[in-house]
């Protein structure tokens, strides 16, 4: 019982502050402080996300495809790479440095290149959201390995294992934790990376609908676009904590004992 | 220090230097089988750097290792070990913890398994199967840990220094169990501490590495029948070995 209401207690303060930042929304738009055609009252964002509800739907598909698509490339791309660059240190010394370069390129700046390569479809945007996804993955998995207990190694290697079987047996479950961190924002970060790489370009998705209702001045829908991408972004980065959950279940007993 | 052919394990002329330090000098050590022997030595003196050869993770700058015979020098994978670390992993549970030398050998994991279960009972760890190592108490994890090192030897484990991190008590107790079980499972062990009292409590043989470089001072056999009475560090014998080792470490 004491353990529900302290769960209650925990969840008030983010809970209040979010009433809070609608109370003056809404008292900013009714009682007229910012003109109506500025900002649309929390009322009228919901109302145009319920009458756009089918469309956002669709728009949205094609959004989360992308972002799914990417993400799952660059978890790809980022474990082959963090594997190797852990095996061979002359890998990681000559690839770190370029990691961190790429994480420093704006990826607005690159998405219209991306266009301009590969066109209106769904490469661009996959490409791009493989971009910035990557590099906390990889970054995170890399930290994970290193992380890795040395006296661990020595002793499975004791035991007669090889890199293989010590890869698989030490080094992987103990980087799962800081995987599992790299991947939450990753998570976040591919639907925004999609939804940018459409503003530039292409017949569907979230973004193509953003600049859409943007040119119409069509601000409420505007913002129920944007609430939309957030709460996406919420519920996928909630999935993966259930993921983790899922797949580290020793941690979970350490939960249960506190 | 003569070193018999028919020892399951022997070191024969180990030197080590790291850069300029010469860590190790000649150091040979031989073990019978069944026999348990342990290393007193004087921190510094290359006790962990000697244990690192013995089990093949280190090479020597000279001198050889042979286990039942044949030549393993710098080769891992033929004794088991065991540090003052449990070394537990902390996202396998305890079951799957000590069944791992056998998945790693190619059993089977359900056989692993239950050929790792079947000793549970005898290492008192009976109900501790399914949890995960942080749930467990310092000398259960050492209990899990030294039936892991069983069931990774081949008869020879290297014990590092296993139960100094664990408090008196804890300590006394868990040598009562380790008499007693070292009587039903024939390992023939290396034990390496710096605890006086525990080498006479344990051993067969007690060898005495210091200097600088190390080097095997002494050998002092302890011949003490087993089993030992509970009350054998009282008695008088238990100090007249504690004296010739004071003796051989000049203190």
């Amino acid at each position: 019982m004491t353990k529900k209401l302290q769960s209650i207690t925990n969840k008030l303060p983010p809970l209040v502050a979010l009433l809070v930042v609608l109370a003056i929304w809404a008292a900013a738009t009714g009682f007229s402080w910012v003109p109506s055609f500025m900002l649309p009252s929390p009322g009228d964002v919901f109302e145009a996300f319920v009458s756009d509800f089918t469309l956002l739907m669709r728009h949205a598909a094609v959004t989360l495809c992308e972002a799914f698509a990417g993400l799952a490339i660059g978890v790809l791309l980022a474990f082959v790479l963090a594997a190797l660059m852990n095996r061979f240190a002359f890998l990681y010394k000559a690839l770190y440095p370029v990691l961190v370069i790429t994480q420093t390129i704006p990826t607005i700046a690159i998405a219209p290149l991306l266009v301009l390569w590969l066109g209106f479809g769904m490469a661009p945007k996959i490409t791009l959201v493989v971009i910035t996804t990557f590099f906390p993955i990889a970054v995170s998995l890399l930290d994970g390995f290193r992380s890795a207990d040395a006296d661990a190694v020595n002793l499975l290697r004791s035991m007669g294992a090889g890199r293989l079987k010590i890869f698989r047996h030490v080094l992987m479950p103990s980087a799962l934790g800081s995987f599992f961190a790299g991947l939450k924002v990753s998570a976040s970060y591919a639907v925004v990376g999609a939804v940018v790489a459409e503003w530039l370009g292409g017949f569907e998705g979230l973004g193509v609908y953003m600049t859409r209702v943007q040119k119409a001045y069509a601000f409420d829908k505007m913002f129920s676009v944007i609430l939309f991408i957030t709460l996406i972004s919420l519920l996928l980065m909630w999935g993966v904590t259930l993921l983790r959950y899922l797949a580290m279940p020793w941690e979970r007993k350490e939960k249960e004992k506190k | 220090m003569p070193t018999s052919p028919d020892a399951v394990l022997r070191a024969e002329h180990i030197s080590k230097s790291f850069g300029d330090h010469k860590v190790l000098e000649d150091v040979s050590v031989s073990l019978q089988k069944g026999e348990l022997v342990c290393l007193l030595g004087i921190s510094g003196a290359g006790k962990t750097t000697l244990f690192n050869i013995l089990s093949g993770l280190m090479k020597p700058d000279s001198g050889r290792v042979y286990v039942n015979g044949a030549e393993t020098t710098g080769q891992p994978g033929k004794i088991s070990y065991m540090l003052q670390k449990d070394l537990l992993l902390p996202f396998r549970t305890v079951l799957d913890n000590v069944a791992l030398p056998l998945i790693l050998r190619g059993v089977p994991k359900k056989e692993a398994r239950e050929r790792a279960a079947s000793y549970f009972t005898r290492f008192g760890l009976a109900g501790t199967e399914k949890k995960y190592p942080d749930k467990l108490s310092g000398g259960m994890r050492q209990r899990a840990a030294l039936l892991r090192t069983y069931l990774a030897s081949d008869g020879i484990a290297l014990l590092d220094e296993p139960f100094s991190a664990l408090d008196t008590i804890t300590k006394g107790a868990i040598h009562e169990w380790y008499l007693d079980i070292m009587r039903d499972i024939e390992l023939t062990t290396l034990f390496i501490t710096h605890d006086v009292d525990e080498a006479v409590k344990l051993s067969d043989r007690v060898c005495i590495l210091g200097g600088s470089p190390g080097h095997i001072l002494t050998e002092i056999p302890v011949t003490e029948p087993r089993p030992r009475a509970h009350d054998f560090m009282l008695a008088e014998s238990f100090l007249g070995y504690k004296r010739k080792i004071f003796e051989a470490l000049q203190l």
